[in-house]
């Protein structure tokens, strides 16, 4: 088969999955299952993007987003306790303003983007391999080289967001019982202990009488 | 063949659901917070296809960055989302009306 028409079956294909995923996300009427239909259009926009040649970033989307963001999204639903039926109130009365505004965005933005301009722009060579680079070291080059100031921003922004979620959910227990380190840390072993010099004597008879054996 | 036209509607249509997906499910935050997620992918399906077709390696930083903004931002919205559920017991967007916003 001609590799460029099964690019495209791959893409229609994946791109489908992608949109039917999507679409399960806003109308599955369980949350766990709506979890995990975002899990399968994030694995499937994986897909799209390794078909597009940018591998470093499909498979960072898999790790962060399927192994860490989308767990974190399954505790919590998991953790809470939510009474479906009320959630879904309004569902059916908000339908038809969602499609309208959602059809008529669709609409506004395939108009403004130019669809018949873009196709013209068919995909050329990977513009990595024309550096000579694999994608990831073409993306790590720019990362470290013009981007470091931003890339470092980045770790500070993760830092702040671990300390602001910790801050946000650690619970203080009033009613157990806990020590101050702080002065645990200060306490001097002569305060506590006492020890006491005594002049050792000999016991003149056994203290307990011994009892006959029978 | 695949076109850069391919790409972008795909990335229109992901967004699209996303903004649907707010609308009719305004109760739930949780769902209103994966819509997010989703707006955010179509987003960065929009800067990868630039990215790949005008050969120019920004957009593909770009996605780094905005993953990692919204991994920080999907933690401390899940953490907000458990206080609140903690204080208030409900996670109801109508029932959250202290303020009176």
């Amino acid at each position: 088969m001609n590799p460029q028409l099964f690019q495209l079956i791959c893409f229609y294909a994946f791109g489908f999955v992608t949109v039917a995923a999507a679409l399960s996300v806003i109308t599955l009427r369980n949350s766990v299952h709506a979890v995990l239909a975002l899990v399968l259009t994030f694995f499937s926009a994986a897909c799209l993007w390794i078909l597009l040649e940018a591998e470093f970033l499909a498979l960072a989307l898999i790790v962060v987003y399927v192994g860490a963001v989308m767990v974190l999204f399954l505790f919590v639903v998991m953790m809470l306790d939510i009474d479906q039926a009320k959630m879904r109130e309004g569902f059916v009365k908000f339908l038809p303003v969602g499609l309208i505004v959602a059809a008529v965005m669709l609409v506004e933005m395939l108009g403004l983007i130019g669809v018949r301009a873009m196709q013209a722009q068919v995909m050329g060579a990977d513009p990595a391999i024309a550096a000579g680079m694999s994608n990831t070291e073409w993306l790590g080059h720019a990362l470290y080289t013009t981007f470091l100031l931003p890339f470092e921003i980045a770790a500070l922004i993760l830092t702040v967001g671990i300390v602001a979620a910790v801050a946000l959910t650690l619970r203080e227990r009033r009613a157990a019982r806990w020590e101050p380190a702080s002065q645990q840390v200060k306490v001097n072993p002569r305060d506590r202990v006492r020890i006491v010099k005594m002049a050792a004597v000999r016991p003149d008879e056994p203290t307990a009488p011994q009892e006959p054996q029978p | 063949m695949i076109s850069l036209a391919h790409y972008i509607v795909l990335g229109a249509v992901l967004f699209c659901i996303a903004v649907a997906g707010l609308f009719i499910n305004r109760k739930n935050v949780i769902v209103l917070l994966m819509s997010i997620e989703l707006m955010l992918l179509a987003v960065n399906m929009n800067f990868v296809a630039f990215s790949r077709f005008l050969g120019d390696v920004s957009g593909q930083v770009f996605v780094f960055f905005i993953l990692t903004v919204a991994a920080a931002e999907a933690a401390i919205g899940l953490a907000i989302l458990v206080l609140l559920f903690r204080t208030r017991s409900t996670i109801n967007i109508a029932d959250i009306d202290s303020m009176k916003g």
